[in-house]
């Protein structure tokens, strides 16, 4: 009989280094373990209401009943996941009218939200782009972009958006950047509420960049993780959207259902593309399912047979839009309530820019040694980079994040 | 050239530019058959396709401990509807590990074994071999044959792949010695993809003696194990002895990888529920393997889906619900086995030529029929009996009411001229 031990002193992952990962994962670990009962989490990445508490919306907790109602089984769906969700997902995303149009033209695929769009869409143009084609991505983003780009074999570079000084979009920086990329580049663009700069582009400045795409043959790659979150409004929100398609630019769309719905746990997303005719979208989906088989098989239905029954469902749709104003106007209200507290409280600084913009996040310029101090001395917890997250702030705590905002600033300029 | 130029033209609205190139993928060999299925209108259709199980109704089959487990968690308002981190569930986690490893092993107690939930099997395997690239590249050797996702998996995280003769055709058994023989050639710190058990698709597995004549060749070669485990408790029936082979080879210290799908012994197939588990040499070394896990993880889907983990949390660290789904499991399982006898009866009833023991010596959801592809395409043309060309059937869609049916087909194709 074969006896014998493997040596033990030898590993096998020796050479492997310590990951660093991105800022959000350390902030939450922090704030859990303190506990300090004036805390603040500043760098929540979920929505929360005005009492600091995550919330289940009704129309999420009917439309499971209904789902639940049905019994349905825990069958393999398609490689591209529900088919019912694809085409809700994509009426919403590009607008009813546009939907009645073009939807035959319009290949979908079920996603693990906004992270696997951005994933299998990123391999899917890595297979079928020209070799060299670069992404163009926002100076700052989502970190995982560029991981994940590098990941899919794809260069990417980054484009001016946002200006650190005036805290709003560098307009002629990006204009310029995207105007001296090669012809035919891929370029990431946040449709609403940039993460994690919370600064918006006018549909003035939309407009000039549909030129630019026109010129330049750009293929554009929306990310939309906030539609409706951000203003309340769902076509407001996608508003970029509608310009680009409806001007008969081909896009590629990644869509998330985590914030908009509640939904972060389950990961529903789709991503989708503009193609010329149906017998091209077929062929683009079976080829999204071939790279989507090797990834994951197939999607998680749960969270897909929620969306799919809320969009589809009038009485729920008209819910889940009240819902979606109530945190936007929120969300809305502290900024404009933040600003102003630390207008009164005296701070020497602007951050008029907090109230201008909408959505989740703000990019406030504080630097590392008075992110420590907000830590350490007041128990307020930001991303590393300086972000915010708005949803953290409420009516009982926004005078003291306000003056602890005002105390670790009032001596250095932001 | 020809690109860019489709390219700059892509604004004209009457052409087909950017994407004009692009050709039809080939449906996946395995979704293809099942949506072949369900076009086929024929009241004698049989689904022997896809590995998913049926009942004997021909109707797919939801657990009952997990129906019961599923009203709990939707019901309860004190759970945290948010974001997993990025490992997923740390109870699902740790009930994965104890399932795989054992209840004791001292693995888990000393660090050695760092888990992370994952997308079902597939999603296991992938974050598996995206893992390998960037850390510990190599071949890949992978059984001939192998499940074909396989492949693929294996491709796009850009690792090369040799195979090992698996199976041989002659006895319908598995080639030990051509297997070993054929690793022993392998360049040293190569991956070697193992089957747990129910080997899928020729439901055939290694002996426990074979088993240590694999560990005993890895070892000289350096080879690191990468086990495929999607079917425990479906091979003999028995869910600790179906994981020999991994427990084994922890006990003699290899440091290895581990995929662990819950798709079929839970019926969680589209909740997406796996793990993947590293076994490395101490904790510390743990710790930075699981930090570069996460950035793999991240990369694909950032956080893993909550509602099927909770499920099986809730089985796997709870006595009366894992005893629960350990009983409704062997009922599922003792079906299959059963449907296995009653084939290889039917064909011994109608002597069919041929050696049909095969049927009822292999295990798991599938038996490798030895049906060349021409025979199955005409078992599927004229029979409307779907199963894949490389003969490969899945027993879970056989029943009392069909069995005949199938046996009076396969008869006829094999006596075809």
């Amino acid at each position: 009989m074969l006896c014998f031990k493997v040596m033990r002193n030898f590993s096998l992952w020796s050479s492997v280094p310590l990951g660093q990962l991105d800022s959000m994962s350390g902030v939450v670990a922090q704030y859990e373990a303190d506990d300090f009962p004036q805390k603040v989490n500043l760098g929540v990445n979920t929505y929360r209401d005005n009492n600091g508490n995550p919330v289940v919306l009704e129309s999420v907790t009917k439309a499971l009943q209904m789902v639940r109602e049905k019994k349905l089984d825990n069958e393999y769906p398609p490689i591209e996941g529900l088919q019912s969700f694809i085409e809700a997902a994509i009426k919403v995303g590009y607008g009813e009218s546009y939907y009645a149009k073009n939807n035959k033209n319009i290949a979908g695929c079920q996603v693990l939200s906004g992270t696997g769009a951005v994933r299998l869409g990123f391999e899917f143009l890595n297979k079928f782009v020209p070799s060299g084609t670069k992404v163009f991505v926002p100076n700052p983003t989502k970190n995982i972009h560029p991981i994940i780009a590098k990941m899919a074999g794809l260069q990417s570079q980054e484009y001016r958006y946002f200006d650190p000084i005036t805290k709003q979009v560098d307009f002629s920086g990006l204009s310029e950047d995207l105007y001296s990329a090669p012809n035919g580049s891929i370029v990431l663009l946040h449709a609403c509420s940039h993460n994690p700069t919370g600064c918006d582009l006018e549909l003035y400045q939309w407009k000039q960049i549909l030129d630019l795409t026109k010129q330049k043959q750009i293929l554009p790659f929306f990310d939309m993780t906030y539609q409706g979150f951000t203003s309340g409004d769902l076509e407001k929100d996608a508003q970029a959207i509608r310009l680009f398609t409806e001007a008969g630019v081909p896009i590629i769309l990644g869509q998330s259902f985590d914030k908009n719905m509640g939904l972060s746990g389950q990961r529903t997303g789709c991503l989708s593309l503009v193609c010329s005719n149906e017998k091209e979208k077929l062929i683009v989906v079976s080829q999204l399912n071939l790279i989507a088989r090797s990834l994951w098989s197939c999607p998680p239905v749960h969270g897909a047979r929620i969306v799919e029954t809320v969009l589809n469902n009038p009485e729920l749709f008209k819910l889940w839009l009240c819902e979606l104003r109530v945190m936007a106007q929120r969300m809305k209200k502290m900024r404009v309530s933040f600003t102003k507290a630390l207008k009164d409280i005296g701070s020497p600084h602007d951050w008029s820019y907090i109230s201008k913009q909408f959505g989740m996040y703000s990019l406030t310029g504080i630097g590392p040694a008075q992110i420590k101090e907000l830590i350490e001395k007041y128990h307020i917890y930001l991303l590393n980079n300086g972000g915010i997250s708005i949803a953290g702030l409420n009516e009982s705590n926004i005078k003291y994040v306000a003056q602890a905002f005002h105390e670790v600033t009032k001596h250095n300029f932001i | 050239m020809q690109k860019l130029q489709l390219l700059q033209n892509q604004y004209n609205p009457t052409s087909d530019d950017i994407f004009y190139h692009i050709v039809q993928a080939p449906p996946d060999p395995i979704f293809g058959i099942a949506n072949a299925y369900k076009a086929d209108t024929s009241s004698t259709k049989i689904d022997l396709g896809v590995g998913a199980y049926r009942t004997d109704e021909e109707k797919p089959y939801v657990f009952e401990i997990i129906k019961k487990l599923e009203k709990e968690i939707v019901n309860d308002p004190t759970l945290n509807k948010e974001y997993l981190p990025i490992e997923g569930l740390a109870d699902f986690n740790k009930g994965c590990q104890k399932l795989m490893f054992g209840q004791n092993s001292p693995l888990i107690a000393s660090g050695q074994i760092v888990t992370a939930q994952c997308l079902g099997g597939t999603g296991a395997l992938r974050v598996g071999f995206e893992f390998v690239k960037r850390h510990i590249p190599g071949d890949v050797y992978v059984s001939k044959p192998t499940w074909s996702n396989h492949n693929q998996v294996i491709e796009r995280a850009g690792l090369n792949q040799f195979e090992y003769p698996y199976f041989e055709p002659k006895t319908k058994g598995f080639n030990c010695a051509g297997t070993i023989e054929c690793l022993s050639q392998a360049r040293m710190g190569s991956i070697v993809l193992l089957h747990v058990c129910a080997h899928n698709p020729t439901g055939v597995d290694p002996t426990e003696a074979e088993w240590l004549q694999i560990a005993d060749v890895c070892k000289k070669r350096r080879l690191v194990p990468f086990f495929d485990c999607a079917y425990q408790g479906f091979a003999s029936g028995c869910i600790e002895k179906d994981v020999f082979a991994v427990r084994k080879f922890a006990e003699l210290g290899f440091q290895m990888i581990v995929a662990q799908s819950f798709s079929k012994n839970m019926g969680l197939y589209n909740e997406r529920v796996g793990a993947i588990h590293i076994v490395t040499s101490n904790k510390d070394i743990s710790a930075r393997v699981l930090s570069n896990l996460k950035i793999v993880i991240r990369t694909i889907c950032s956080n893993p889906p909550a509602i099927g983990a909770r499920i099986a949390a809730k089985i796997l660290t709870d006595e009366k619900n894992f005893n629960a789904w350990v009983e409704e499991l062997k009922t599922v399982t003792g079906r299959i086995i059963k449907m296995r006898t009653l084939l290889k009866q039917e064909l011994d009833n109608l002597q069919v030529p041929g050696n049909w023991d095969h049927i009822t010596r292999q295990t798991g959801f599938f038996t490798f029929t030895g049906l060349t592809p021409e025979q199955c395409d005409l078992l599927t043309k004229q029979y409307h009996v779907y199963l894949l060309r490389s003969g490969r059937m899945s027993m879970a869609g056989i029943t009392s009411k069909n069995v005949r049916y199938l046996a009076e087909s396969i008869k006829a194709v094999v006596q075809k001229k």
